[in-house]
């Protein structure tokens, strides 16, 4: 009895989190699958064709690459941009700050609907031709936002006086950044750039207003495949993404609590 | 030492404003090389900023700094040779021990930076420590970290922002004779800002002490203990009792007469700044003597308190007209005094100090603050 109370707790946690994965586990089984028909909802029996021949429908795999190609572009830049203004903001007092702070924050308050929407417009009044230029500009700009905001936090607690000790022991202004600053600020722009690639990589409504019909994103492929039936590769597609992920947030953990035991 | 080594470090009208207020009036100071030199100040007057403006973190309003004949006034700070250890420390946590000792030798490009910071690190003894982190070191160790990643640079100058402040006191007394010791050892010039004037007055050569932007005064510690020129400096450094009194006649033998609150007493004239007639005579607790003197300087009063501290008993005594005043007995097997006594106080002539009267009796003086 007491036994069940001292787990308890670790018994509902078990619980919340196998809850949770079970969309991720059906659709790694599904991945499996040989469906009849055109909808993969039932279980017919085990097969791998789909896993052997993971670009076998059409589109699918030129959809995941230009989804790839416009998340690795767009975060790139928005990370970039995305650091220097959080330092701008987080180190300097100027006119526009607070100016600057709003159109940040803007993004992140905006529904999608709208934003799209009115990019759309912009790209039409500017001669934008909608496509894979006009949806990486578009992801761009809300990924700046959320990087903004993950580097700021970062860089709220990076201690202005050790650049001081940095350039006192004789280090110039370049060396102080990459020695100290930008060391010290990485987990923090790392951040926000995988922060970026995921939002890039899964956005479907921005990017569906600026699509064209030769730029379809893997979002708007899944979701028009959806309707017709999706093929199984859907599933392995999805199931290697989420593998990817648990791999680089495990391997990140392993790596620092190694680090933390080999300082000790 | 002293003829090869880069020169005294000269401050000339160096003055810092901000937009509202003056940090640093326009002050002059040498500071002769291979010193153990303290600005020694309340915290605000502006001895932080000095420092600063001489590692080059601040840019002077106006005035000049050199080191020698070379004018550095106007270079950044990592074209000063010139090392700073923070109050904070400000070690760089993402870098080992070692790393952190290296950095500034690395920057030069010294090719022997390893065998340099091994030895800076064995010098404040923390020659094992190489390999850690800093925040998995004591305080007390990260401070000697911070004090040989700036020493190994053999730094024309070194600065210590309030180094010891974040220590206990048994390891801050350790610390301050560790400072002292690698000072006379490697002969660099030190500059020590700090608010403890027992700290100031134990480590340093010279004080400069700040108040309100200004410098006070300028000396060795005894000189300053014995003869400060304001009263900020007599109640900042130590403790001080000071007694309204007006010169009132010459009494010979190189004396004058003072009356103090009816009594007569007798000064060294040679303390007394000329033509002063109202002073603010000084007398420091420990010479006070309780008991009769030699028929002069005598004062009595009665004791309204007394703590015995083992090496010391120190007593209040409330004179007739009012006042306490603070007397410190050595514990030399002379009777102690207690609560309510009838005692008489007395000084020898000469063991007091003079300022003009118009000074604010209470500059300087530490306020306590009593948690309601």
């Amino acid at each position: 009895m007491s036994w069940l109370r001292r787990h308890l707790l670790l018994f509902a946690a078990v619980a919340v989190l196998l809850y949770m994965l079970i969309p991720n586990v059906v659709v790694a089984v599904f991945s499996f699958n040989d469906p009849v028909g055109r909808y993969n909802y039932t279980w017919t029996e085990f097969s791998t064709r789909a896993w052997t021949n993971p670009c076998g429908p059409q589109g699918l795999c030129d959809s995941l690459g230009l989804s790839l190609r416009i998340g690795l572009i767009a975060s790139l830049i928005a990370t970039v941009f995305g650091t220097m203004i959080a330092f701008a903001l987080g180190r300097y007092r100027f006119r526009a700050r607070s100016g600057t702070n709003l159109l940040i924050f803007m993004p992140m308050a905006t529904p999608e609907v709208v934003m799209g929407s009115s990019l759309l417009t912009l790209f039409l009044m500017m001669g934008v031709s909608s496509g894979g230029l006009a949806i990486t500009i578009a992801h761009i700009m809300f990924c700046v936002s959320f990087v903004v905001v993950a580097v700021k936090a970062r860089v709220a607690t990076l201690d202005p006086r050790l650049e001081e000790a940095a350039a006192d022991l004789g280090a110039n202004p370049p060396q102080t950044f990459l020695r100290i600053t930008l060391p010290l600020a990485a987990p923090g722009i790392l951040a926000g750039a995988l922060l970026a690639f995921s939002l890039s990589f899964d956005d479907y409504i921005i990017t569906n207003f600026n699509a064209s019909p030769s730029s379809i994103t893997f979002p708007m492929y899944v979701w028009g495949a959806a309707q017709r039936g999706a093929p199984v590769q859907v599933n392995v597609i999805g199931t290697v993404m989420f593998i990817a992920a648990l791999a680089i947030v495990l391997v990140s953990q392993l790596l620092t609590s190694r680090r933390r035991r080999a300082a000790a | 030492m002293a003829q090869h080594g880069p020169g005294d470090l000269e401050l000339i009208g160096l003055t810092k404003s901000f937009d509202d207020f003056t940090a640093v009036e326009p002050m002059d100071l040498t500071i002769p090389q291979g010193s153990f030199f303290a600005l020694l100040g309340p915290s605000g007057c502006g001895k932080t900023t000095t420092l600063r403006m001489v590692a080059g973190l601040e840019q002077p309003t106006a005035g000049q700094i050199l080191i020698g004949d070379t004018d550095i006034t106007n270079t950044r700070p990592h074209q000063r040779n010139v090392n700073t250890v923070f109050q904070s420390y400000a070690l760089f946590p993402h870098m080992s021990v070692m790393d952190n000792v290296q950095f500034g030798l690395r920057r030069r490009g010294d090719k022997d930076a390893k065998r340099k910071a091994q030895e800076a690190l064995d010098l404040v003894e923390l020659g094992h420590a190489g390999r850690k982190k800093p925040n998995q070191l004591s305080g007390g160790m990260q401070q000697r970290v911070a004090l040989a990643r700036a020493l190994v640079n053999r730094p024309d100058v070194l600065l210590l922002d309030e180094p010891l402040g974040a220590l206990d006191l048994k390891l801050r007394r350790q610390m301050q004779i560790e400072l002292k010791r690698i000072q006379q050892e490697v002969g660099l010039t030190f500059i020590h800002v700090t608010h403890d004037q027992e700290e100031a007055m134990t480590m340093a050569d010279s004080i400069a002490v700040m108040n309100a932007g200004r410098m006070e005064q300028l000396g060795d510690p005894a000189a300053l203990y014995e003869n400060p020129s304001s009263t900020f400096v007599a109640n900042f450094l130590g403790q001080s009792n000071l007694l309204a009194a007006h010169v009132t006649g010459t009494a010979g033998d190189g004396r004058l007469t003072a009356d103090v609150h009816g009594h007569e007493v007798l000064v060294d004239a040679g303390r007394v700044p000329a033509g002063l007639r109202d002073v603010w005579l000084g007398v420091r607790p420990e010479k006070l003597a309780l008991g009769e003197g030699n028929g002069v300087n005598e004062l009595k009063g009665t004791v309204s308190d007394a703590s015995f501290s083992g090496v010391a008993t120190q007593y209040l005594v409330r004179m007739p007209w009012g006042m306490d005043l603070t007397v410190v007995q050595q514990n030399d097997g002379s009777a102690r005094a207690r609560l309510g006594d009838a005692v008489t106080l007395s000084w020898d002539p000469g063991h007091e100090f003079v300022l003009d009267s118009a000074q604010d009796e209470d500059a300087g003086v530490e306020h306590v603050v009593v948690d309601g």
